[in-house]
């Protein structure tokens, strides 16, 4: 029964598939009864793929009994709203494509189905990924399974508290400022968002694409580093993608830390930080350093304080420009009963789109429109340009960064949703990871009151393997991440 | 300094995103207080910086010019809000 699916993360239920002690169709099973059992609780799941999983468990354990079997084979998973999903309706959690069934396959998609993945539904987020707490859903909010009442955090919520809740053994979420790492935070779960181009964007729904990534929420290091195996590398469908090859990331969780330097960037501790999650860095980072790191406290990054207002011009300018495409003509929502061409695109936008996604529309038309152009955008990217040369300065004297991956613990659901500027702010720690292009992991690290705090930690550019052997060691040497909550 | 009304329609129809008069109220708030918080980026001295649009050094990514199946036409269509026989069906674009 769903007992067992409720724990196991990928490496363990490789072993169990392998030594035929359970099935996929069994792990398949015990997963869907889980989403039964919780969802009307989580709402984490915008469509259960049922049947197409137990089609495709089927086929795993096909594949496992002619011994033609990889380490995700079989393994019930649960993808981001936002990829493209052939013959899966995706949704990105808006209404402006509630119908619309993707003609192929992102390209992470492809490569887990020929892993031999599991789906067993797509996961629930905030619309085009423009939120912090998964409350801008066009459906439903997603709740935090350790405390009902507060968010998973966003945009990949429904993702984060899915793994946390056992819907699903591992998650792919996307993210752009956070969106992967701000929920794993909030629910407890381990995600990365690997460096800019190290994963395809190719059918990932664009909002802001220079820096949007793809990536993998799961329930420890060792799964994060199986996904990655899986479904990093060169795409010629996505120019962005680099034409560099991708290591074994498992090779490098050895759990042998000694001499690597860690550097503890000051402008990430200061004011709105609550104390609980500050006194549960210390605890962290002195775990680290009895592991046989060495840290740094005399790291500064001064241009912190701007990536805030960097984020909130590049983003939505990006965001603009891409969402212009739904103009209710090839697909997706159109407003009925305008009268002209003009009036129907008009309505459709307005009816088709939630508040936060016509307010980034906004932002980003004015930032990128005459007269303001130079002021905002331009500005921006100059600062961009200042904030990716702090991150270079401090690599050359640290192997690794780290701060927390959110200022507080999960908040009330409605809390922060009328105030958009307080929203953003929950990102603080992570958007400027994604300004620079750079790669980072946000781990558990610890509870204040029952709620997760996550802690994240950031690599030079293609350095997984850096950030992945710290926080693997971390985890091997603590039992945060084993911890789950109670539904 | 509270964005005009006029300033918001003029985004609006750059947009083309239709708002209603409540929209236009909270947008002009909303942005205004978004917009200042903007305000900080400016005391930064950005002279001789250059702006960086992607942070991969990747220039002018090209390939070879091959011919390959695109989709099938129905596929297409059938997320069409309204089409007619091979066609997408729109409004009409000229009176």
């Amino acid at each position: 029964m769903a007992t067992y699916n409720n724990q196991l993360t990928i490496h363990e239920a490789h072993k169990l598939l392998m030594e035929k002690k359970v099935s996929s169709v069994e792990l398949t099973e015990a997963c869907l009864e889980r989403i039964k059992q919780v969802e009307p609780h989580v709402s984490a799941i915008v469509t259960v793929t049922d049947e197409l999983a137990m089609e495709q468990a089927r086929r795993a354990d096909e594949l496992i009994a002619s011994g033609d079997s990889r380490p995700l084979t079989g393994i019930p998973t649960l993808i981001k709203d936002v990829m493209c999903t052939r013959g899966v309706r995706t949704t990105c959690s808006s209404k402006m494509l509630e119908n619309f069934v993707p003609p192929y396959d992102a390209t992470v998609v492809e490569k887990l189905n020929s892993a031999g993945m599991v789906m067993v539904g797509k996961a629930n987020m905030d619309e085009f990924a423009m939120g912090s707490s998964t409350e801008h859903s066009a459906f439903f909010p997603t709740h935090n399974p350790w405390d009902l009442s507060r968010v998973p955090g966003g945009s990949s919520g429904g993702s984060a508290a899915a793994v946390a809740a056992g819907e699903a053994v591992y998650a792919l979420g996307s993210d752009t400022g956070g969106s992967i790492r701000q929920p794993a935070g909030f629910c407890s779960v381990t995600g990365l968002k690997p460096t800019y181009g190290r994963v395809s964007r190719y059918g990932l729904v664009a909002f802001a694409s220079s820096l949007d990534q793809i990536g993998p929420l799961t329930q420890d290091v060792t799964d994060c580093a199986l996904v990655m195996n899986a479904i990093a590398g060169h795409d010629s469908r996505d120019s962005t993608s680099a034409p560099y090859s991708v290591p074994d990331y498992t090779q490098c969780l050895t759990g042998e830390i000694k001499g690597m330097k860690i550097g503890i960037p000051k402008e990430y501790f200061v004011e709105g930080m609550q104390p609980e999650v500050e006194t549960a860095m210390k605890v962290a980072i002195a775990k680290l350093e009895e592991l046989g790191a060495s840290v740094g406290w005399e790291v500064s990054l001064p241009s912190t304080p701007h990536a805030l207002a960097v984020y909130y011009i590049i983003a939505p300018s990006e965001a603009s420009a891409n969402l212009a495409r739904y103009d209710g003509t090839k697909y997706g929502f159109r407003y009925q009963g305008a009268e002209t061409m003009w009036d129907t695109m008009d309505k459709t936008r307005q009816h088709g789109f939630g508040a936060e996604v016509k307010r980034r529309i906004m932002l980003g038309t004015y930032a990128l429109s005459a007269g303001y152009y130079d002021a905002y955008y331009l500005k921006a990217q100059k600062v961009r340009t200042l904030i990716r040369r702090e991150f270079d300065a401090a690599f050359e004297k640290y192997d690794v960064l780290v701060t927390p991956t959110s200022p507080t613990v999960p908040f009330k659901i409605g809390e922060k949703l009328d105030d958009p500027v307080q929203m953003y702010l929950s990102d603080v720690c992570t958007l400027p990871i994604n300004i620079a292009g750079l790669p980072a992991i946000s781990i558990p690290v610890g509870f204040a009151d029952d709620l997760p705090i996550g802690m994240q930690i950031i690599g030079k550019p293609f350095a997984e393997e850096t950030i992945l052997k710290i926080a693997h060691t971390y985890q091997e040497a603590t039992e945060w991440h084993k911890r789950r909550p109670e539904l | 300094m509270k964005l005009s009304r006029e300033e918001v329609l003029h985004i609006a129809r750059l947009a083309r995103l239709g708002l209603s008069d409540e929209e236009v109220e909270r947008a002009r708030e909303q942005l205004s207080h978004i917009l200042e918080n903007f305000e900080i980026l400016q005391s930064v001295d950005t002279d001789d910086v250059p702006p960086t649009a992607q942070s991969l050094a990747l220039q002018n990514v090209l390939r070879e010019d091959e011919s390959c199946d695109s989709f099938p036409r129905q596929e297409i269509l059938a997320n069409a809000p309204q089409q007619d026989e091979d066609s997408f069906r729109v409004r009409a674009v000229l009176e």
